[in-house]
């Protein structure tokens, strides 16, 4: 069996305007789905990833961001979102559609830094 | 891509098999992709079946097979929540066939 | 004819936008679709100056794209919300038409 790697995924795209946050995500579940210790953080535009209650139905996309709800079933527990980032956009915690860690960028440049691999998209 | 007959209607697949849209499917597209497979559908192939339809309606994703196994575990009970039950009912692997069975696409996290 | 702008990335990640609600002249029109819709949400780093847009410039943005990022709550007022139907009429109603990319 392959080793265990610590691996961020970090994300700093809005969902539906362009393939990057789709493919963040695929890449989080499948590198999930191989059994690996995958942290998720969202920043910049990325925090819009998680925004509850969209609705692709009206621009005829499928609706990828449902399947952020689903991260628990793969094991994709470590979930942080830059308090900065969403204080610049007017959102709270209560404005997302699954339960995150708010961490300020400090912190989580700290986290980064305690990663085996990290992607960003 | 493909297509595959079902009670005359052509329905358009990938080149794996799996149908190009999710909506397409009904109970009988299964049961053509089994027959095709020389695999009876029995009761606990539909509860999987139905199963997968209800969590992609749900999480718009077809689970990996990891995945489906733990959340068949917590939903239809730990006696069907382990590979070997699954493999059983599914020989070509839970997720991918099961999942083809259901109308979804491959799984993601299947390679 | 008024002249009618439209802007579809995020205020936020690019500076399409702010360059222009800066060259827009009083009674130019702009549409926010796709991610542009992001600059349409009130208490954002970018409302103030979308506050200060609006007393000069018409904004419009498009509904199916704001409903799809989940932000029909949070939208300031004084933009109004147009269908594709109403994004139609906008292009037919101003001359000429920039998509500001």
């Amino acid at each position: 069996m392959a080793t265990k790697k610590k691996i961020m995924i970090v994300n700093r795209k809005a969902p539906h305007g362009t393939i990057y946050a789709f493919e963040s995500l695929e890449m989080a579940l499948i590198t999930a789905a191989f059994d690996q210790d995958v942290t998720l953080a969202f920043l910049d535009d990325g925090v819009y990833q998680l925004v509850k209650n969209q609705d692709t139905r009206p621009i005829e996309t499928k609706n990828f961001t449902r399947a952020y709800r689903a991260l628990p079933d793969y094991e994709i527990e470590k979930i942080y979102v830059e308090r900065e980032s969403l204080n610049a956009r007017g959102l709270t915690p209560a404005d997302l559609a699954v339960a995150v860690e708010v961490l300020d960028a400090d912190t989580l440049a700290q986290r980064i830094m305690q990663q085996d691999v990290v992607f960003s998209a | 891509m493909g297509t595959i007959s079902v009670a005359g209607e052509k329905i358009e697949t990938d080149e794996n098999g799996y149908l190009n849209n999710v909506a397409d499917w009904n109970d009988e597209v299964a049961s053509t992709m089994a027959k095709k497979d020389h695999c009876e559908l029995t009761p606990a192939h539909w509860e999987v079946i139905h199963f997968l339809r209800e969590y992609y309606e749900e999480y718009e994703i077809a689970p990996a097979v990891r995945v489906l196994t733990k959340a068949i575990g917590k939903r239809l009970g730990r006696d069907k929540g382990n590979s070997k039950y699954l493999y059983e009912l599914f020989p070509y692997g839970p997720a991918k066939q099961a999942c083809r069975y259901a109308g979804l696409p491959k799984p993601t996290g299947c390679v | 004819m008024a002249m009618l702008y439209t802007v579809n990335k995020s205020p936020l990640e690019r500076n399409a936008l702010e360059s222009c609600l800066r060259h827009a002249t009083v009674g130019t029109a702009i549409l926010l679709i796709e991610d542009g819709v992001y600059g349409a949400m009130a208490q954002t780093a970018f409302t103030p100056a979308l506050e200060q847009a609006l007393q000069k410039l018409h904004i419009y943005a498009l509904k199916p794209d704001i409903e799809a990022r989940g932000i029909q709550d949070k939208i300031l007022p004084g933009i109004a919300l147009v269908d594709y139907g109403g994004f139609v009429d906008l292009v037919a109603q101003h001359s000429p038409v920039m998509a500001w990319l």
